[in-house]
């Protein structure tokens, strides 16, 4: 019987270890390298790479530029997001699941797409910016910082909408009956008592958004034009140096771990300092609101969703053109498609075969660390609490270099492969399934396993009979999520893919970047429609018309 | 400023379901109003109609004369008491009871003062500076009390306030909230479902079944002459023997299980016929005769000793059962299967007419408003 226990113990202990290992192998090992690259010029320590960043203002510039996007963007998602979870939970709103699967949408178009679409509908040429100038309106020029926060700002409320929305759900509806009881209602009320109650969330979504924008290397690059941000040069700096030296490509990286640490770090400050817990008992019911009030609530609503939305209806409708060469001409076909189908016939092959692999990695790992960090909590296991975290703070572009100096050379020679593109997304994708799975986890009551185990089960078949079966519906459904950010990954897959390990996102940046822009709308056009059939498919299988976070 | 309430013919719909038909009601000012019934009888729903957070379908609802149906929740000047607290948890709890002052644009010496006050008197000033988090069950009430109370309201609410304490807690914040209403003198309302808190804190209650008011009166007029027998089964434990009324001249006779006939001189004058009636006869009103005694012949089937009572179940010739109430005695306890003989406080009991409808004894006061009774 000891023997017995011990053993199955020792289970346990050997998954954590595993775990463990793994982390040192894709995770802390690159980390180093990339460290190591940074301080290390032809086998003598310099600090060159950090020297030649700080002493051109342009390099320099670029930290400042890509941390006024992020707040811009930051400010603007909380701005629109706030008062459109507001409004969406409180207040009955026509075509409401409608409006939602929209929002879902717009964040998880793949990143670029907007700032292409926002291009011809608002640049130079465009097709607004005509139409408004035939009336005599002058748009400004939305290349740069403008264009930049705009296109992030409308791509990343919904992050802030689809959080706020969860908190005001646990919000008690008596909390705001007291308020109005006490003379305090209306707008008056969602400044004073909604706003500080949803503050922690309001908070963690702030983090997620700016890390978002100071990460996103898609948008600046297109839309930015002479306005450099920070990930361009990382980008920029990468594919500079040639050969077996990154030198000044691993300081940059290592200068914006720096960077987001810091804003991390700034955040867990200011998230402790608002700590409370809620739950409700009667959460808010939606109430219809009533005449001219209803109809402002509607036209803020739907010309939000409406316009953050258009860029993907555009793309959609412009993979129908007609092309000429790399030109629209009028007329519709069918061309791009077939153009699409025929060339880089690996991307959609590749997009489901390393996204599946992917998800299954980072769905079983997620579920093994989430039980080892709820149900186990000791000192290796919260080592890997804090490892499996870190991915959320590092910039892709970074952990793609990492990546890349680490497994270039034998005996870890992976680059070129599939099977470095699996690993870096479920770096990169793990600690958001964590978190969901760890949330879940942590409703089931451990008395149930306890009940198992007193019943004679193993603590191994408690765990696959009981705990993950409890966990199913959760799993599944941030699985869900999860591949949808998975197959629209682009930051780090950009710098270690090649001919043979394209996908579909990779291939709507090539074909923007040569300026083959049907083509690219019609990659596009799939990879939107292969999203909205994994959320039909999220709805389906939960049975719910809300998707969360 | 108390005010007293006034309810006339309240509605109340959701969708098609009418849970409230026509309920019409007077509070006093000052008073301290009960509002008790089983689980899902609509007092929550009355209260929230009340507080302004329900339509009214129908109806008028007044404070003093200034009719409110459609007014504002937030000019209604109401203090509200929720069963779950509603204590904002982001704020402490000194800027949880400010923060209705705030409200007011009153000064801050004011709020200041008017915070401390009702922190001192409910006994919480030295949590001020906590967290709502980090309060017990019974010191979150009380915050929620404070909060309530210090925008000086006109009227309090409070629905079902004490069912998240534990029985102990519940009977000391029970005598807590009595105090401060009697100190504040505001008029109050109150939900239960519990009948002993009802009894223990109210001037009047009013019973509520299904969506009705049954009988309106102070808890000795509840216990003591209920107006139905649902009133005699829902407040207080009672013993319900179905019997006939004989009317002999003058006299009116009930006849108890085993044939066992005795006068009743309580009953109205216009009911003493011949007619089957139904008794609600509580434990205590039931006393054993001493030995050789006439009276109802009854066999124990068990005694359970509590204290100061011991409680007696019995069962009739009939096989009716009963239960009876007697002041423990320092001799032995009576052996189950003994038979014993009762006695009837013949002045204490309530005879209801067949349908249970209508109490025929003398004395029943109802404060119900229109009420056809
Ligand atoms: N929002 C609602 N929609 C539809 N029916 C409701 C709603 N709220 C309450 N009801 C119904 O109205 C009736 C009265 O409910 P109410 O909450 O007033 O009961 P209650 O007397 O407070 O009960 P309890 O003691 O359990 O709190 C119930 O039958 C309930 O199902
Ligand atoms: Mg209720």
């Amino acid at each position: 019987m000891s023997r017995e226990k011990s053993k199955r113990k020792d289970v346990w202990k050997l998954v954590s270890l595993l775990v463990i290992l793994m982390y040192a192998l894709i995770l802390v090992y690159p980390l180093i390298r990339l460290l190591r690259e940074s301080v290390i010029v032809e086998g003598q320590f310099s600090l060159q790479g950090f020297k030649d960043f700080f002493s051109k203002p342009y390099y320099v510039r670029s930290i400042g530029n890509s941390l006024k996007v992020s707040l811009a963007a930051t400010a603007i998602s909380l701005a629109l997001g706030v008062p459109l979870a507001y409004f969406y939970q409180m207040y009955e709103i026509k075509g409401k699941s409608l409006l939602q699967v929209l929002v879902i949408l717009c964040s998880m178009s793949a990143p670029f797409i907007g700032a292409y679409s926002w291009i011809v509908l608002l640049g130079r040429s465009g097709v607004f910016t005509k139409l408004l100038e035939s009336i005599g309106i002058q748009v400004g020029s939305i290349y740069g910082f403008s264009g930049i926060v705009l296109v992030l700002s409308l791509q990343l409320f919904p992050l802030v909408f689809l959080y706020l929305c969860g908190a005001l759900k646990n919000v008690d509806n008596s909390l705001l009956e007291a308020s109005v009881n006490m003379g305090c209602s209306g707008a008056k009320m969602f400044f004073t008592v909604v706003i500080p109650l949803c503050m922690p969330t309001i908070i963690a979504a702030s983090l997620l958004v700016f890390m978002r924008a100071f990460a996103d290397f898609g948008t600046p690059l297109l839309i930015g034009e002479g306005y450099k941000t920070f990930p361009v040069i990382i980008y920029d700096a990468y594919f500079a140096e040639t050969g077996g030296d990154h030198t000044f490509g691993a300081a940059v990286s290592v200068i914006g771990i720096f960077i987001t640490a810091a804003i991390f770090l700034f955040q867990s400050w200011i998230s402790n300092r608002h700590h409370f817990t809620m739950n409700a008992m009667h959460s808010i019911e939606r109430k219809k609101a009533k005449g001219f009030k209803n109809v402002l609530l509607h036209i803020y609503c739907w010309a939000i969703v409406g316009l953050s939305f258009m860029p993907q209806v555009y793309v959609i409708y412009s993979s129908f053109q007609k092309t000429s060469g790399k030109l629209f001409v009028p007329g519709y076909s069918l061309e791009s498609y077939r153009f699409a189908f025929t060339h880089l016939k690996k991307a959609i092959p590749n997009t489901f075969l390393i996204g599946i692999a992917a998800l299954a990695l980072v769905v079983v790992l997620a579920i093994l660390i989430a039980y080892l960090v709820v149900r186990r909590a000791n000192v290796a296991n919260k080592v890997i609490d804090t490892l499996s975290m870190v991915p959320y703070i590092i910039p892709g572009s970074v952990i793609g270099i990492a990546l890349v100096l680490s497994f270039s050379k034998r005996p870890l020679l992976l680059s070129g492969t599939a099977a470095i593109m699996v690993i870096a997304l479920i770096i990169r994708r793990i600690p958001y399934t964590i978190r969901s799975s760890v949330a879940v986890l942590q409703q089931i009551p451990i008395t149930i396993e306890e009940a198992a185990i007193s019943l004679g089960a193993s603590k191994m078949k408690t765990f696959f009979t009981i705990t993950v079966p409890m966990m199913g519906n959760g799993i599944i459904s941030g699985a869900i999520l999860s591949w949808v950010t998975i197959i629209t990954e682009l930051s780090t897959a950009v710098i270690l893919y090649n001919a043979n390990t394209i996908t579909l996102t990779l291939a709507v940046y090539t074909y923007v970047s040569r300026g083959s822009y049907g083509i690219a709308a019609a990659y596009a056009t799939i990879l939107t429609v292969t999203t909205i059939l994994s959320l039909l498919l999220y709805m389906k299988l939960t049975g719910n018309k809300e998707v969360s976070l | 400023m108390s005010v007293n309430i006034t309810i006339r013919d309240a509605v109340k719909k959701y969708g098609s379901n009418t849970i409230i038909t026509d309920l019409s009601l007077d509070i006093k000012e000052g008073e301290f109003f009960t509002l008790l019934g089983p689980s899902g009888c609509g007092k929550t729903t009355l209260l929230r109609m009340i507080a302004g957070f329900n339509s009214i379908e129908g109806g008028d609802f007044y404070f003093n004369d200034v009719r409110i149906n459609d007014m504002d929740p937030v000019k209604r000047n109401i203090g509200m008491v929720f069963q779950n607290y509603a204590i904002f948890p982001n704020l402490t709890v000194e800027k949880n009871v400010a923060f209705g002052l705030k409200n007011r644009k009153l000064s801050k010496d004011v709020i200041v003062e008017k915070t401390d006050k009702f922190l001192k008197l409910m006994k919480i000033e030295e949590y001020r500076d906590r967290m709502p988090e980090r309060l017990s069950g019974g010191q979150q009430q009380r915050v929620a009390l404070a909060r309530a109370l210090a925008i000086t309201p006109d009227v309090l609410l409070m629905d079902e306030p004490l069912s998240n304490l534990d029985a102990k807690l519940r009977v000391e914040m029970r005598t807590v909230i009595k105090e401060i209403q009697n100190t504040v003198g505001i008029t109050t309302v109150y939900v239960t479902h519990d009948q002993e808190e009802a009894m223990a804190v109210s001037d009047r209650i009013a019973v509520m079944n299904l969506g009705d008011i049954q009988q309106i009166g102070t808890p000795k007029a509840l216990y003591q002459r209920p107006a139905n027998l649902f009133v005699a089964t829902f407040i207080g434990r009672t013993n319900i023997i179905k019997s006939t009324l004989h009317a002999e001249g003058q006299k009116t006779f009930i006849t108890l299980p085993g044939n066992h006939r005795i006068e009743l001189s309580t009953i109205m004058a216009d009911q003493r016929k011949d007619q089957e009636v139904i008794l609600s006869i509580r434990p205590e009103e039931l006393y054993l005769k001493p030995e050789g005694e006439d009276g109802v012949k009854a066999i124990i089937d068990d005694a359970v000793f509590l204290g100061l009572n011991t409680h007696y179940f019995v069962h009739f010739e009939s096989g009716e059962k009963a239960e009876i109430i007697q002041e423990s005695q320092i001799d032995s306890i009576l052996e189950k299967g003994s038979v014993i003989s009762l006695g009837v406080k013949t002045q204490k009991i309530n005879v209801f007419d067949k349908d249970g409808k209508r109490n025929l004894v003398m004395g029943v006061h109802n404060d119900l408003v229109g009420g056809a009774r």
